[in-house]
């Protein structure tokens, strides 16, 4: 029996030094970004148009509309796209087909970023440098890039939802004379709804989160992004760009970054934590 | 349940093993902090020629203490001289007021001239930098406004903090800023990227990292070559520093002496630096 608690205590610590490592990282984020955002104002950090820091400018409107843009991009073209694959799986394809299609979703979730950002770097902005004009790094590489990187959570959690549905809705619809088509675009679908709308929260989530294949593809100027053709920056890159050679206020402001990234994922997963209980009372 | 145990056992012997390892190489590593390697750390731009001095001086002094060499940027390096979490901090760029007055010192151990690229195809060959300036602040955006092709000038700068761009403005941008329109990357390497990629670029990086697949433009009609920055016709030239907090540990001495010795130094000329030269 000794034993048994011996274990128990053993992994309490453990659980609790994981959770301690998230309380360690939010303290430390909010101190070290927290001064910035009182001696500059929260709302011209917010708004401000020009980040140049060793000039003491620190305004991060383009990088949120860059984050914005980007994420709303890769939604645009991830969300049909992955929910188009989670339909297929669970009630079109051939059991065979799905088998292979599943672990090879879930295989594109394990590729690193870096090896997206490469691709894109090398195959997708010179595509569009050559097809829609210089110089092809911009919101629209990020956001296709994005797009791909968002499919493994769109579609696994889509497809969850999806098959968490009673049997007896589709069995009603069908009995009431719908087409498989009909059944599942009136019945199946607004059914899974919380879950899809989680799935697509979630991928959000990783879409404002992820940095490295952004700085890779975006080009990180710093102006307004105003057209999916313009180089953008956004929250993430900017800190991943200068995190290295920042001191001082400058390293507060990204820090403060940080602090607006924190707040935006907060949120979201909140967003997705709500939608999902809603879908497993339904 | 009993069936499953086992594994669970398995499992959490693990889990155990996992954490134990981690206290373990906890124990290790501030244990050898204090006697062992020495540690470098900072600018990106000094870091492949430090390694390559740090191979050399390993190769003469089989005994020595290991090299450790890091990048991080020269700000993380001169912070990290700063804590002593370093013995020796790399900066591209010279100390700032508040720096020095921490009581650092720099020592400087190689001159690198900055080199201002192009894409191999465009005709442009030499620009003032009067026109750099235009550039680079978004005054001039297209290539004919400096005797090339109409097209729109792709502008790609470092980020803010960078060593390399601090010596670019510096040197060269005076009171005008570089214009927000900029593409940012974060290495020269990731530039190099770009430039050669796209017709319409223009960059500037650390002269020894060009290779043939940027070309190089003459500032000022000179072309910027390490003999030309030796004898001060090319202008956009700055220090690879080693910063110290203090007197450094007899070996890090040691190693500093070797990297400013007649040997290490003509291997930094070899590699395309200028070397440093106590007259």
């Amino acid at each position: 029996m000794l034993k048994e608690r011996l274990i128990q205590y053993a992994l309490l610590a453990l659980a609790f030094s994981a959770v301690a490592s998230l309380a360690v990282i939010t303290v430390f984020i909010f101190r070290e970004g927290v001064p910035i955002l009182v001696s500059e104002g929260l709302w011209s950090f917010l708004t401000g148009r020009s980040w140049a820091p060793t000039r003491g400018e620190f305004g991060i409107l383009p990088m949120i509309l860059g984050s914005l843009w980007v994420t709303f991009g890769a939604l645009l073209l991830g969300v049909p796209l992955g929910l188009a694959v989670a339909v297929f799986v669970t009630d079109y394809s051939p059991r065979l087909l799905s088998d292979i299609l599943r672990p090879a979703v879930q295989l594109l979730a394990g590729i690193p970023s870096v090896i997206y950002g490469f691709i894109g770097l090398k195959v997708l902005v010179p595509a569009i440098r050559v097809s829609l004009g210089s110089p092809g790094l911009s919101v629209l590489a990020g956001a296709l890039v994005l797009g791909i990187m968002i499919l493994p959570n769109v579609i696994a959690i889509s497809e969850d939802a999806i098959r968490a549905v009673p049997r007896s809705y589709r069995d009603g619809a069908l009995a009431l004379g719908a087409t498989k088509w009909q059944t599942l675009w009136r019945v199946v679908i607004p059914a899974a709804r919380s879950g899809i709308v989680a799935s697509i929260v979630l991928g959000m989530g990783r879409a404002i989160g992820e940095t490295m294949a952004v700085i890779m593809v975006v080009g990180n100027s710093l102006r307004l992004p105003l057209s999916p053709l313009d180089p953008a920056t956004t929250l993430t890159s900017n800190i991943g760009l200068e995190m290295g050679y920042a001191s001082g206020a400058h390293r507060q402001a990204l820090f403060a970054t940080g602090i607006v990234l924190f707040v935006f994922i907060i949120v979201l997963n909140s967003a997705a934590t709500a939608f999902r209980r809603r879908m497993a009372r339904a | 349940m009993h069936l499953t145990l086992p594994r669970h056992r398995q499992l959490l012997a693990l889990v155990l093993l996992f954490g134990l390892l981690m206290a373990l190489t906890g124990c290790v590593r501030s244990a050898s902090g204090q006697s062992a390697g020495i540690i470098l750390a900072g600018s990106t731009s000094v870091e492949p020629f430090a390694e390559l001095l740090a191979e050399e001086y390993a190769r003469l002094n089989p005994g020595a203490p290991v090299i450790n060499v890091q990048g991080g940027g020269s700000t993380a390096g001169i912070e990290a001289a700063i804590s002593h979490t370093a013995d020796i901090g790399m900066s591209s760029r010279n100390l700032k007021q508040a720096e020095s007055d921490a009581g650092l010192a720099a020592q400087p151990i190689a001159y690198d001239a900055i080199a201002i690229v192009v894409h191999p195809l465009n005709p442009v060959d030499s620009l003032s930098s009067e026109q750099v300036r235009g550039i680079f602040s978004g005054h001039l955006r297209n290539w004919r406004d400096v005797g090339g092709e109409d097209r729109p000038i792709v502008v790609v700068t470092r980020e803010e903090g960078s060593g390399t761009r601090g010596a670019f403005e510096e040197m060269l941008m005076q009171k005008e800023r570089i214009s927000p329109l900029a593409l940012r990357q974060d290495s020269n390497g990731a530039v190099r990227v770009i430039v050669s990629s796209d017709r319409a670029a223009i960059g500037y990086m650390s002269l020894g990292i060009v290779s043939d697949v940027a070309k190089p433009v003459a500032l000022d009609g000179v072309r910027p070559t390490v003999e030309a920055a030796i004898a001060g016709k090319y202008p956009l030239v700055r220090p690879f520093l080693f910063v110290l907090n203090g007197q450094p540990r007899p070996a890090a001495a040691r190693f500093i002496d070797y990297v400013l010795s007649p040997e290490a130094q003509s291997i930094l000329a070899r590699e395309g630096l200028m070397p440093v030269r106590d007259e």
